[in-house]
């Protein structure tokens, strides 16, 4: 039994499907056990490894149009495994796995410095202002596979990682080496009422993210298909979230442009 | 007092005055320390910084009291590598204020660290690829190197130097200073230049992203290169601001303008790499990522246009102009707005590469966020200042720190009693024997 195919785990998230209804926040904070405060108001110091954002083309009434955009972690691959983070941490603490493509984060070796938050162009790493303190009873609901942080470290979006460890651990207890698609899936993409994110490997042509994003790895992964995009696809991140919209405006405002760049054939 | 412990042939004000005008500083550094425990034992949540900003007013510090520092190195680059002898008569002060702003640097990125019982893993579990390890270790290095150079003058206080063991000590480091001064050369050359490349190669930063040459983004040899000019002019600077306070000339007015021409063509040369550098970042690298200069100096309260001509015009061209004239070194008052202009350019480079950096969005649906420092942040970053001012002031008082000090400032005497009462007041013994 060998499991010599590399797997590149992957997200592809249809914007025209995202009605922005939170859900997948909150499936990921109480599967990652993600720490929250009384007061949740300043986004710049709260940890959701899932984010949502809200977009508007800044049309006047009734041109206007809105678009929610969810945004994991990018578990960027960078040049050969340098991901803008994982290239900078200078303690090893985070880094990249060429088996599933995945940027993992070590919390217990993360003494906080934050290079890695600020090498990240997507804002998808947090620091733990405070330690985790969860209300009264709460404690005995937390997810048992997942470690709580301590205060001074970083974290992020794991693409739930212990579900992947516990997936394997099933298939090698009965004999396999290799998972289906639907035994390993991130509890946003399971949580998503609209069926809006797509999740699996990039490098599978069944999986239903392959067939989606229809990934060029010849050319960093770049999406074949004209109506799915990369956020910041410029910068060479070569991140493995790809989304999908039918409006031309949305997908413009995944990347920057000069003022009279052609977005290309894919924009 | 204390007078057994100053050095011979100078005066000094009364210990109680000492005592009496470092009060506030005292206090400053009291705040400071309290501020630094609150951060230690409260966590990092006592600053303002965010996620946005991760690094903040600290690493500015660090960054800024580096390239400062850098006149420690670049001094003893000069006078013991080159063989620019007369720098002998300052080079006692530029590795003083080298050894201030390294133990600050360490002090602060010993406060800045989410969990500062884990620091020891950056040495251990040490990432090669990434430009803060080579950073942690040459700096930790030349903290060594800095702390064998300043050794020697602690040696020649007045009293250790009577035991012979401490005065052989100190003068056999003496003869062998030049291979310190070349390892601080090379560390120096490699930190300063990885301090810059800590935000040139944030390939995910387009404000920052520089291309260059192997591994070494153009900012790597940029703040090596600032430092080895705006270092100098801080030495300078506080140099001037002793012989202020101190009411006396420390060091002559040749080897002053020796050191300052030697800056001033240290900042020409860096700042012509410097315009070509911002050019060739504006008009080629920011563009093939998507952005404008414009869009990096607009649509926020703060980060203007403004900023980067301070930085390349006010403090970099005019300085550099002032400097390398011998007219606009003769005369003090534009003398010393140069050297001020010439550290304070390297203290906006410094925040630009680290702050803007932080604030300039990339994604297109975020904007700029704004941040100013907490008092905890603030104190901290004061309290290496007063640190700072109480070594100089202690240096100064028991240690050689100046050897032209007593030519240039001798102790008159007009009779017996009258010299025995100077003596006195320099703190030379009085005691036949030693008379």
């Amino acid at each position: 039994m060998k499991n010599d195919q590399a797997k590149k785990y992957g997200m592809v998230i249809d914007l025209d499907k995202c009605t922005g209804c939170g859900a997948c926040m909150v499936a990921c904070m109480a599967e990652n056990n993600i720490p929250f405060k009384e007061d949740e108001s300043n986004k710049l110091d709260s940890i959701t490894w899932m984010r949502v954002y809200q977009l508007t083309n800044g049309k006047p009434y009734p041109e206007t149009d809105i678009c929610y955009i969810p945004r994991p972690c990018m578990h960027c691959e960078g040049d050969h495994g340098h991901s803008p983070c994982v290239s900078v941490c200078p303690a090893t603490a985070t880094d990249y796995s060429q088996k599933t493509g995945i940027v993992s984060q070590i919390y217990t070796r993360c003494f906080g410095c934050r290079y890695c938050m600020a090498a990240c162009p997507y804002h998808a790493r947090y620091f733990n202002w405070w330690d985790p303190v969860w209300p009264n009873g709460m404690e005995k609901f937390l997810n048992p596979s997942v470690s709580p942080r301590m205060r001074g470290v970083v974290e992020k979006c794991s693409f739930c990682f212990h579900r992947h460890q516990l997936a394997m651990n099933k298939a090698f207890v009965e004999g396999r080496r290799e998972l289906e698609e639907n035994e390993y899936q991130t509890s946003c993409a399971q949580a998503c009422p609209s069926g809006a994110i797509a999740f699996g490997d990039l490098n599978n042509p069944k999986h239903t993210v392959n067939q989606l994003a229809q990934p060029d790895n010849a050319h960093g992964g770049q999406p074949k298909n004209p109506e799915v995009f990369r956020l910041l696809e410029k910068l060479g991140t070569n991140p493995k979230v790809y989304y999908v919209s039918s409006r031309e405006w949305v997908r413009r405002a995944g990347d920057n442009y000069l003022k009279n760049e052609n977005p290309g054939k894919a924009h | 007092m204390d007078s057994a412990l100053i050095p011979k042939g100078v005066n000094r004000c009364p210990l109680s005055e000492l005592i009496l005008k470092l009060g506030p500083v005292v206090a400053v550094l009291l705040w400071g320390v309290v501020a630094m425990f609150m951060c230690w034992i409260k966590g990092l949540n006592q600053t303002n910084m965010n996620d946005s900003y991760g690094f903040a007013l600290w690493i500015w510090a660090d960054l800024t009291v580096i390239a400062l520092g850098g006149g420690a190195f670049f001094t003893g680059l000069l006078r013991y590598i080159i063989g620019k002898d007369k720098l002998k008569n300052i080079i006692n002060f530029a590795v003083l204020i080298g050894f201030i702003c390294y133990s600050s640097a360490l002090l602060i990125l010993a406060i800045d660290i989410g969990q500062p019982l884990r620091g020891w893993f950056i040495f251990w579990h040490a990432n090669v690829h990434s430009m803060l390890t080579e950073v942690a270790f040459c700096l930790t290095c030349y903290f060594m190197v800095l702390t064998i150079e300043y050794l020697p003058l602690i040696l020649e206080n007045r009293q250790i130097d009577r035991l012979p063991f401490f005065h052989n000590l100190s003068h056999n480091m003496h003869e062998i200073m030049a291979v310190f001064a070349a390892t601080g050369a090379f560390l120096s050359f490699f930190h300063q230049g990885s301090l810059g490349g800590v935000a040139g190669v944030l390939f995910g930063r387009p404000f920052a992203f520089r291309e260059g040459i192997f591994i070494w983004p153009w900012t790597f040899f940029l703040f090596t290169w600032s430092a080895a000019a705006c270092g100098p002019c801080f030495t300078i600077m506080l140099l001037k601001i002793t012989e202020r306070i101190t009411r006396k000339k420390l060091v002559k007015d040749d080897v002053v303008d020796l050191l300052a021409k030697i800056a001033g063509w240290m900042l020409t040369t860096y700042i012509i790499a410097k315009i070509i550098d911002t050019w060739y970042w504006a008009m080629v690298t920011a563009p093939s990522l998507g952005f404008e200069l414009t869009d990096f100096y607009s649509n926020n309260p703060f980060y203007g246009m403004w900023i980067l001509i301070l930085e390349i015009v006010v403090c970099g061209i005019i300085p550099s102009i002032i400097l390398i004239s011998k007219k606009g070194r003769s005369n003090p008052v534009s003398f010393m707005t140069a050297v001020v202009l010439a550290v304070l350019g390297a203290c906006v480079n410094r925040w630009a590469m680290v702050l803007q950096v932080m604030a300039a969005p990339v994604l297109t649906f975020e904007g700029w966020p704004m941040y100013y420092p907490s008092w905890q942040e603030v104190a901290t970053t004061l309290l290496p200042v007063a640190y700072g001012i109480i070594l100089v002031a202690l240096s100064y008082r028991y240690l050689p720190v100046f050897p032209q000090e007593v030519e240039l400032n001798p102790v008159e005497s007009e009779d017996q009693g009258g010299k025995a009462k100077k003596a006195a007041l320099s703190g030379a013994e009085v005691s036949p024997a030693r008379a």
